[in-house]
């Protein structure tokens, strides 16, 4: 490849930025400087301050401290409008796109051309047509963006910045929400930007794309520069130490499974979501006592409505749902709960929790009304007191007391507020989905030992999540989800990565 | 103990002093007009003060008015800890009134002891089913309750002059009311002399009522969660519909028993010409108070100073009694954007925590 | 499934029971041969059978809310509801109607005439909410407008510059609104509250130490202004053509601002602060300024409105003028979907219910006024019930954007 001759000038660079948010020094002193051309990845677990550093130079969070140079000038970012004036676009990790509008006003919105006072429509589905053609984007401009897959709906965050002539892209961990072969699609037009002489800057913590991807690799951690390195000249190992500051066991340590009688059937089971779309089309698992079944897919396959429905948080249209024996009505959470079942929810901070609550009461949420924690009408508080403050110490939650504000802790220490409610008396059945969402290594390795312990005492796993890594390392059976329905079901000492991918996908075929 | 606890739990001390500093402000703002309006700033609040608290009779009048005040703001509340604003205490006031009047006139020949109680509880389940009606549209239909409240207050405004003027209309009055109620019915006066009545007891147990319920029963751990974050609460196994139509119920009883208390303690008929405006006040005092059963209380008695002392004011200073309603906007005002008063009074501002957010957009 | 059943089977059931309840009413006049006069303005007028007509509209009306029973389908709910409607309002023209010649033309004039202030209440409510504010102020608004308006006027000596302080009064107002809950970030519905109870404080005393005190009670009203040529179309003309200035307005501004909100760079831009702010802000729009902007258009809409009431009714200011009308606006603003169009359609169906209310009182029928009064609050709470049809609000819509 041509690196040599355009890779030297350095086109942005930023110079000991600190932001701090209550609580958090998000940003602590960070430089970081970009060539024209390159992709250069930053590198960090969750947390460690990449988004924040990305926003602060798209001007969305204006730092405490630290300056800004482009084309070798200081320059002040106010607001996105000076980014983008300066030729920066940004893909951000959560889409900034409008469900309820076309792709073609997603992308003029804040660029729109006029003719006559009006919007010039032709104009601008004329432009979007051409770019989309060149970059094989396939992108319809008249479609609505709620009607897209995800892994569009990225393209069209793409075509934003690249419609806007960006010559600096951020994309923030874009891989999230792709699948294996996604990315790989992903990456070839991040090489074509490249060629055309764009600079990239790549956000990720999955280690080994940034190694396949990378001109160059500068790892955050705690909100510091802990270094940059080349690919060339690191491993995964190497990696994984300097983002998170200590030898990492990439393995979770399981024994053999001891698999029982099932306790979760689910046969034909279809679900609409929210907006009275099929989702769940005639889905059909078991999960049996001492099993992980590990349900992997692409985000929006139908998995968030598939356990809204099993924890009675959706109705079902149709199919029967069978816990411990027992056929469910649905579309109540307490008859799950009480048939004991214990949910550890995607979106803590929407279902799980109630944060102006002291621990406390999270901690009672779904047992408050029966004995002992109540005694007829009454609260009994003595009890709840003696329980909560049990599980404080025993899902080693940290906080001073359990009278502390839920919304005071680190979202490590809030996610155990929940393990420890749901997994605090005796369960047959987890259903855990996205359990380690945005968690620290900490509390990601001491959620998954909690899991495995949960399965080893003869309970039932349904284990939900984005993230392939997770699925392959904890499941012993996994389910690969696509389009709501079960598409294949493998043992994961079978599984491989790139099957997964595919299947996933919807490429290989149904069995 | 309790009481301590509360407010170590839910109030630092900024939640005393930023109320404090925005009744002081509002004050502040009221002498401006009144001195932009060419009236005399000191004899309009001595005024305001005399007609409030100048002596033995004004203090007893001022508890009188504080009476439907704390039932009334104890309803707002209620409904903010379940996230909903009820901005119909209003109406259902009213529907308690009528209720506590027809029963108290109507059934003769009941004893003191049950027919006071039978009409007081009239009172409550009148106020409480026209509560309990926008809530249950609110949980079936996802119909906002703040305009349906409204639109129940007007209805029921309405519906009271119309039975006022007919089938409940006194013929032998001068002017338009109901019969006057039977000895029977009458809630008891506390002093001789004064027209204080045992509705002023009622509310100070309503007060240590509903703290009860709110904060010690399964009860009002539902409408709290409810209040505070439906989709946890549905999670825990929480029906929310039936919170909502609870929650209102009981709000609207306390209103009720509020129309109920006038009618009974006070005017011993209902003229068709019965205005209240109690409802209205009300969400200033829950707001005042930041739906805390016990601060409703002082936030009472400060609105009912207010509305009784505005007559004395304006004889003295000549300013009109509007400029009450006034002083009472901006305080809600500094209350709901204490981020004014910090910045006047150069408070710094405590980590935030988690107030009432009532704005869902209109449901659905 | 099973739940919209049972929502067919109550819809049908209470549909049926106000038709046969109708048919029943029409016996009290099948036994004599009294004649309903409706007249046409200025085209000329029939007269048909009281009891018949009313006796074959019903059993119309009942025809159609059986049939979604039948054939259990829920899509005709909205129809029985609406054939059910008109019987229900064409029976008691037909029974103002009787011996005394009831106008039709004259009862839409006036509809559309009582519709202006709600459609330019929901008017702003739309500009409002579409960049994410709630604005349950419009009732406080137009009352200050009311009350500035008319002060403005006696004082100035013009109804015209009342007009224009009306509408800047408005605009004050909704600074305040947009300052509270924008750059405060007070709860939305609780800095509305303030408005309309500052409102009430303001304009009384207002009313009470400047305007009764000075002996100051009437004012002129707007003129009639009648357009050459259209206004001789007939039936439209009297309508539409033959109004007061801010009517037109109202009109008027229907149109433009569909156009504006759908077809401009301002309309996309406010529709996407209303959906997605963080997107917007994330393309370079300056959110903040957008929401003053545009709470501020909204508030000097409902000044207009207000000023309807005081420089273009009554040419007086009374306390409490307004009535609730705001907030009739807002559920005018739910009924269409957040589109002026069916904003102005929403309208329309209150001010018609107003313009009968009216009627019926001068022509005597012996229906209690309170109840009629309370019509256009019970319509609301049946709109609002999503009787109708489900009507989402922008995503946004209320939701605080906070910039770090
Ligand atoms: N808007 C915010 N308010 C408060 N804290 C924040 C905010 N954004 C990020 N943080 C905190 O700053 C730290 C860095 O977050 P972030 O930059 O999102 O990390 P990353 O993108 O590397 O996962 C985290 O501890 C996070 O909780
Ligand atoms: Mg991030």
């Amino acid at each position: 490849m041509s690196k040599d001759n355009h890779m030297s000038e350095e086109i942005l660079s930023l110079k000991g930025v600190v932001k701090s948010f209550p609580g958090v020094l998000a940003n602590d002193h960070i430089d970081f400087s970009l060539k024209k051309g390159e992709i250069h990845t930053l590198l960090g677990e969750n947390g460690a301050g990449k988004t924040t550093l990305m926003n602060i130079l798209y001007g969305l969070y204006t730092p405490d401290e630290g300056e800004i140079f482009i084309d070798g000038q200081k320059v002040i970012i106010h607001s996105p409008a000076d980014a983008l004036s300066h030729g920066i676009g940004m893909v951000h990790q959560h889409f900034m796109l409008i469900p309820n509008m076309s792709v073609c006003e997603n992308i003029i919105l804040g660029n729109e051309s006029k003719k006559r006072g009006l919007i010039d429509e032709e104009q601008a589905t004329g432009r979007i047509e051409t770019l989309s053609e060149k970059y094989k984007f396939s992108l319809n401009p008249g479609d609505m963006v709620k009607d897209l897959p995800i892994g569009m709906q990225q393209k069209v965050e793409i075509l934003k910045a690249l419609y806007r002539e960006a010559t600096v892209l951020i994309l923030d961990e874009p891989t999230a929400v792709l699948t294996p072969q996604e990315s790989e699609e992903l990456f070839e037009i991040l090489r074509s930007l490249k060629d055309e002489g764009k600079s990239i800057i790549f956000i990720s913590h999955k280690l080994k794309e940034v190694l396949e991807i990378s001109d160059i690799i500068t790892v955050l951690r705690d909100g510091k520069a802990i270094g940059s390195v080349r690919p060339d000249q690191t491993d995964e190992g190497h990696l994984a130490n300097m983002m998170v500051g200590r030898e990492v066991i990439l393995k979770v340590h399981k024994e053999k499974m001891h698999k029982g009688k099932p306790v979760l059937e689910v046969n034909d089971l279809t679900v609409f979501d929210r907006r009275g779309v099929s989702v769940v089309n005639g889905i059909n698992f078991n999960v049996h006592s001492g099993e992980i079944y590990g349900v992997a897919g692409v985000q929006g396959n139908g998995q968030t409505e598939l356990v809204e429905a099993l924890t009675g948080l959706l109705p079902f249209v149709s199919g029967e749902v069978i816990i411990d024996g027992a056929k469910i009505e649905g579309d109540n959470p307490r008859e799950v709960f009480e048939r004991g079942t214990a949910h550890i929810p995607e979106d803590r901070h929407k279902y799980g929790l109630v944060l102006p609550y002291p621990i406390r009461d999270n901690l009672v949420l779904c047992s408050y009304y029966h004995k002992p924690f109540s005694k007829r009408l009454a609260l009994n508080f003595p009890v709840i007191i003696e329980k909560s403050s049990k599980l404080l110490k025993e899902f080693d939650i940290k906080a001073s007391s359990i009278l502390d504000i839920t919304e005071t802790l680190s979202g490590g220490n809030q996610q155990k507020t929940v393990v420890a409610r749901e997994l605090g008396r005796e369960v047959k059945l987890l259903i855990a989905a996205q359990p380690t969402r945005g968690l620290d290594v900490g509390s990601i390795e001491y959620i998954h030992k909690k899991i495995v312990e949960t399965r080893d005492a003869g309970c039932a796993v349904l284990l939900v999540s984005s993230e392939l890594d997770e699925i392959l390392s904890l499941s012993d059976t996994i389910g690969v989800i696509y389009k709501g329905q079960i598409v294949k079901t493998l043992s994961s000492e079978e599984a491989t990565k790139e099957q997964l991918g595919l299947l996933m996908a919807g490429i290989l075929e149904k069995t | 103990m309790d009481v301590k606890k509360i407010f170590k739990l839910r109030a630092g001390y900024q939640d005393l002093l930023i109320p404090f500093l925005s009744i002081i402000t509002s004050l502040v703002i009221g002498a401006i007009i009144i001195y932009a309006s060419g009236a005399n700033v000191y004899a309009a609040y001595k005024g305001l003060w005399q007609g409030s608290f100048g002596n033995a009779r004004t203090i007893a009048e001022t508890f009188v008015s504080t009476t439907p005040y704390i039932l009334t703001g104890l309803a707002v509340a209620f409904g903010f800890r379940c996230g909903l604003f009820n901005i119909g205490a209003e109406g259902q006031l009213y529907a308690g009134a009528l209720a506590a009047a027809y029963i108290g006139y109507a059934w003769r020949g009941l004893p003191h002891f049950i027919h006071l109680p039978i009409a007081i509880i009239a009172g409550i389940i009148a106020g409480g089913i026209w509560g309990a009606i926008p809530g249950y549209l609110k949980a079936k239909t996802g119909a906002h309750e703040v305009i349906n409240t409204i639109m129940m207050n007007h209805i029921m405004i309405r519906l009271t002059d119309y039975l006022v003027k007919n089938p409940m209309l006194d013929p032998k009055a001068s002017v338009p009311r109901t019969a006057y109620i039977l000895k029977s019915a009458y809630l008891p006066k506390i002093f001789p002399g004064f027209r204080l009545h045992w509705g002023f007891i009622l509310a100070i147990i309503a007060i240590f009522l509903i703290y009860y319920i709110l904060f010690k029963t399964k009860v009002g751990f539902e409408i709290r969660t409810v209040g505070l974050n439906q989709d946890a609460a549905r999670y825990a196994g929480m029906n929310i519909s039936k919170n909502f139509v609870l929650a209102m119920a009981i709000s609207g009883g306390l209103a009720g028993l509020a129309g109920a208390g006038e009618v009974l303690g006070l005017n011993y008929n209902l003229p068709a010409a019965f205005v209240s405006g109690f409802g209205f006040d009300a969400i200033a005092i829950a707001l005042l108070a930041k739906s805390n059963p016990f601060a409703v209380f002082p936030s009472a008695m400060l609105w009912a100073a207010l509305r009784n002392g505005a007559g004395l004011m304006q004889v003295r200073a000549k300013i009109s009694i509007d400029l009450v309603n006034i002083i009472q906007a901006f305080v809600i005002m500094f209350i709901a954007a204490p981020n004014i008063v910090r910045y006047l009074y150069r408070i710094r501002a405590e980590r935030e925590k988690a107030g009432v957010l009532l704005t869902k957009g209109w449901g659905q | 499934m099973e739940k919209s059943n049972y929502k067919t089977i109550v819809f049908s059931a209470l549909t049926i029971i106000l038709n046969l309840l109708i048919i029943r009413f029409s016996f009290r006049f099948l036994g004599q041969d009294l004649k309903s006069i409706i007249g046409f303005g200025k085209l000329g007028s029939i007269s048909v059978f009281t009891g018949r007509t009313i006796f074959i509209l019903a059993c119309l009306g009942l025809a159609g809310s059986i049939f979604p029973l039948v054939r259990r389908l829920e899509k005709f709910i909205n129809l029985s509801f609406f054939v059910t409607a008109f019987v229900a309002v064409a029976t008691l023209i037909l029974w103002a109607g009787i011996d005394s010649k009831f106008d039709i033309v004259g009862l839409l004039a006036l509809s559309l005439r009582l519709s202006t202030p709600i459609v330019l209440g929901a008017l702003s409510g739309i500009l409002c909410e579409r960049t994410g504010v709630i604005n349950i102020a419009i009732e406080g608004m137009m009352l200050t407008a009311a009350c500035i308006g008319f002060t403005a006027a006696l004082y100035l000596g013009n109804i015209w510059l009342g007009l224009i302080c009306a509408v800047v009064s408005g605009a004050v107002m909704s600074l305040l609104h947009a300052f509270l809950s924008v750059t405060m970030i007070t709860d939305q519905i609780i800095s509305g509250t303030v408005i309309n109870i500052l409102a009430v404080g303001l304009t009384g005393f207002i009313r009470r130490s400047f305007l009764i005190r000075a002996r100051l009670s009437r004012t002129a009203i707007l003129p009639i202004i009648t357009v050459p040529l259209l206004a001789k179309i007939p039936i439209i003309g009297a309508i539409i053509f033959t109004n007061q200035p801010i009517v037109f307005m109202m009109m008027g501004l229907v149109a433009l601002i569909t156009i504006l909100l759908f077809k401009t760079r301002w309309g996309l831009r406010t529709r996407s602060i209303g959906e997605h702010p963080e997107a917007a802000d994330t393309v370079g729009i300056n959110v903040f300024k957008m929401k003053y902007q545009n709470v501020m258009l909204g508030g000097m809409l409902a000044g207009l409105a207000g000023a309807w009431f005081s420089l273009e009714t009554t040419g007086s200011f009374d306390d409490l003028m307004t009535n609730g009308k705001g907030f009739i606006a807002l559920a005018a603003m739910i009924f269409g979907k957040w589109h002026p169009v069916g904003a102005f359609t929403g309208g329309l169906i209150f001010g018609f219910s107003d313009a009968l209310q009216i009627i019926f009182q001068i022509k005597g029928i012996p229906i209690p006024p309170q109840f009629l009064w309370m019509l256009p609050y019970l319509i609301t709470m049946v709109v609002l019930a999503g009787v109708i049809g489900k009507s989402t609000p922008p995503a946004a819509d209320g939701k605080p954007y906070i910039k770090r």
